[in-house]
Formats: C-alpha cells, sequence, structure tokens
C-alpha cells in the first residue's frame, strides 16, 4: 500500500474537524485560539501535500503567507483576550455578552 | 515500507495530540499538546519533501506562536478556570456522522466532475518543489507584492497587540 495524496487529505479533513469541534465546544477563549490554529494547521496540510503532488510552489508560497497570518492573528487575538481578562477577570466566553442585547 | 510507516505514526499522534488538546482541562497541558501536534504536521511536511516548510512550521509555530500562547496564559494566572460545560456527546456523536457523510458526498461530487488531481509529480520533483531556492525564488519575484503586504500586516499587528493590551487603553 502507498501513500497516496488521498491519505493526507483525509487527514487533513480530520485535523479540521477536531478544531471546529474544539471552538464548539470549549469555553475558555485561548483553548479557542489554539484550536483556530489547529484548523489553519490542517488546511496548510492540504495545500503542502496538493503543491508537492502536483510540482508546483504556488501552493508552497500561499502556505508561507497563511503561517504569517496565523502569527498575527495569534497576537492580536491573545491582546484582545488579555484586555478581557483586565475587565472581567476571566477568559471563559460565556462571560463576555458586552454586544448582548 | 518506511514512508508508511513513518507517516502513520506521525498521523496518529497528530490526531491524538489534537484530541489531547480538546480533551485536557488544563490551558497549558492544551498547549503542549497543541505544540507535539505542531511538530507531527512539521514531520508530515518532511515526508512530503517540503523541507523548507517543515523547518518554518517548527520555528515560527512551536518556536514563536506556542510560547506566545504559554506566555499569555502564564501571564494569566488562570486560578478559576471556565466549568466545563456538560458535553452532550450525542451532538459530538451528530457531528461526526455528519463530516463523515459530507465528506462522501463532496468526494463523490469531486469525482463526477473530474476535478480531482490525479497527476503526481516524481520524488526528485516534490524535492525541488519544496526546497528553500524554489520557494525563495517564487517569493521575491512574482509574489514580491504580496511579501511586502505582509510585512506591513505583521507590523500593524504588532502596534495593535501592544495598544490593546496596553493598561490606559482599557
Amino acid at each position: 500500500m502507498e501513500i497516496t495524496l488521498n491519505w493526507y487529505l483525509a487527514l487533513g479533513v480530520v485535523l479540521f474537524t477536531l478544531g471546529v469541534l474544539g471552538v464548539l465546544f470549549r469555553r475558555n477563549a485561548i483553548v479557542i485560539l489554539m484550536s483556530v490554529e489547529l484548523m489553519l494547521n490542517a488546511v496548510n496540510l492540504t495545500l503542502v501535500a496538493l503543491s508537492q503532488a502536483m510540482g508546483d510552489v504556488s501552493g508552497q508560497v500561499l502556505v508561507f503567507f497563511v503561517i504569517s497570518v496565523a502569527a498575527a492573528e495569534a497576537a492580536v487575538g491573545l491582546a484582545i483576550v488579555i484586555a478581557l481578562f483586565r475587565k472581567k477577570v476571566t477568559v471563559d466566553v460565556g462571560a463576555f455578552n458586552l454586544f448582548k442585547y | 515500507m518506511i514512508a508508511q510507516f513513518l507517516f502513520f505514526l506521525l498521523a496518529v499522534t497528530a490526531i491524538a495530540a489534537a484530541l489531547g488538546m480538546l480533551i485536557a482541562r488544563n490551558p497549558v497541558a492544551s498547549a503542549l499538546w497543541l505544540v507535539l501536534n505542531l511538530f507531527c504536521i512539521a514531520g508530515l511536511y518532511l515526508t512530503l519533501q517540503a523541507a523548507f516548510l517543515g523547518v518554518i512550521q517548527v520555528l515560527i509555530y512551536a518556536g514563536a506562536i506556542m510560547v506566545l500562547f504559554l506566555f499569555v496564559i502564564m501571564l494569566l494566572n488562570l486560578e478559576v478556570l471556565p466549568h466545563p460545560r456538560q458535553i452532550d456527546w450525542g451532538k459530538v456523536l451528530a457531528f461526526g456522522v455528519t463530516m463523515i457523510v459530507l465528506a462522501q458526498l463532496v468526494y463523490v461530487v469531486a469525482l463526477g466532475l473530474d476535478v480531482l488531481p490525479t497527476f503526481v509529480a516524481s520524488p526528485e520533483q516534490a524535492a525541488v518543489t519544496g526546497s528553500a531556492e524554489a520557494l525563495g525564488r517564487e517569493l521575491l519575484t512574482r509574489y514580491i507584492m504580496p511579501l511586502q503586504v505582509i510585512g506591513i500586516l505583521l507590523l500593524a499587528a504588532t502596534i495593535g497587540a501592544v495598544m490593546l493590551a496596553k493598561r490606559r487603553f482599557i
């Protein structure tokens, strides 16, 4: 049995689904941000697998940009979590209801 | 043979680490599980012969982003952890089954539309495509404009993060 492209794509699907589950079911804002990172990584994996199978560098350039944007997103997201923690002294997403009503 | 063994080892470890991240109560444990997951994905990049991205993955994700996460977790000193929501396992099961059915449907539709790439590059060509040389050449010629935009984005994100986390602005 040879490891084909489909195996990598299937692994990407499983990891992405786990990331979605993390976003939906966890209440800790920091863990939710980590689940988003997991989803980004799953997509990166499929991009690299397709890029290598097709012999085209463009997919990997896109992965490079995705990693850069993920770094920016993590920095801003964690800064927001710190600001919310100052206000509410918790990171439970259920406690953040500023926009409710 | 060794390639298959390596792939399945890394894939199973990656999935187990992702599950551990979801289940762990302590956010520090979650972050460390995610680090393991990121290392496994870096290993998978290496099995795909994308050497440059494997190194970048370890350097930026495991080295920089996860350190930022751990730093924030420890900075906040989370003594009051959110109470675990009562997980409705029926919902989780329904979600999983839905995703499986959706994946199969999309796969069948893609087969019918004949959009799945069937051509596969040879390992030698893949090694050339995944090298830092090929990536750098593409990045600094064809994608020079997006590269500069990403630089500005990172600068803006850094300034924004500092402004947001500053005490006076809250």
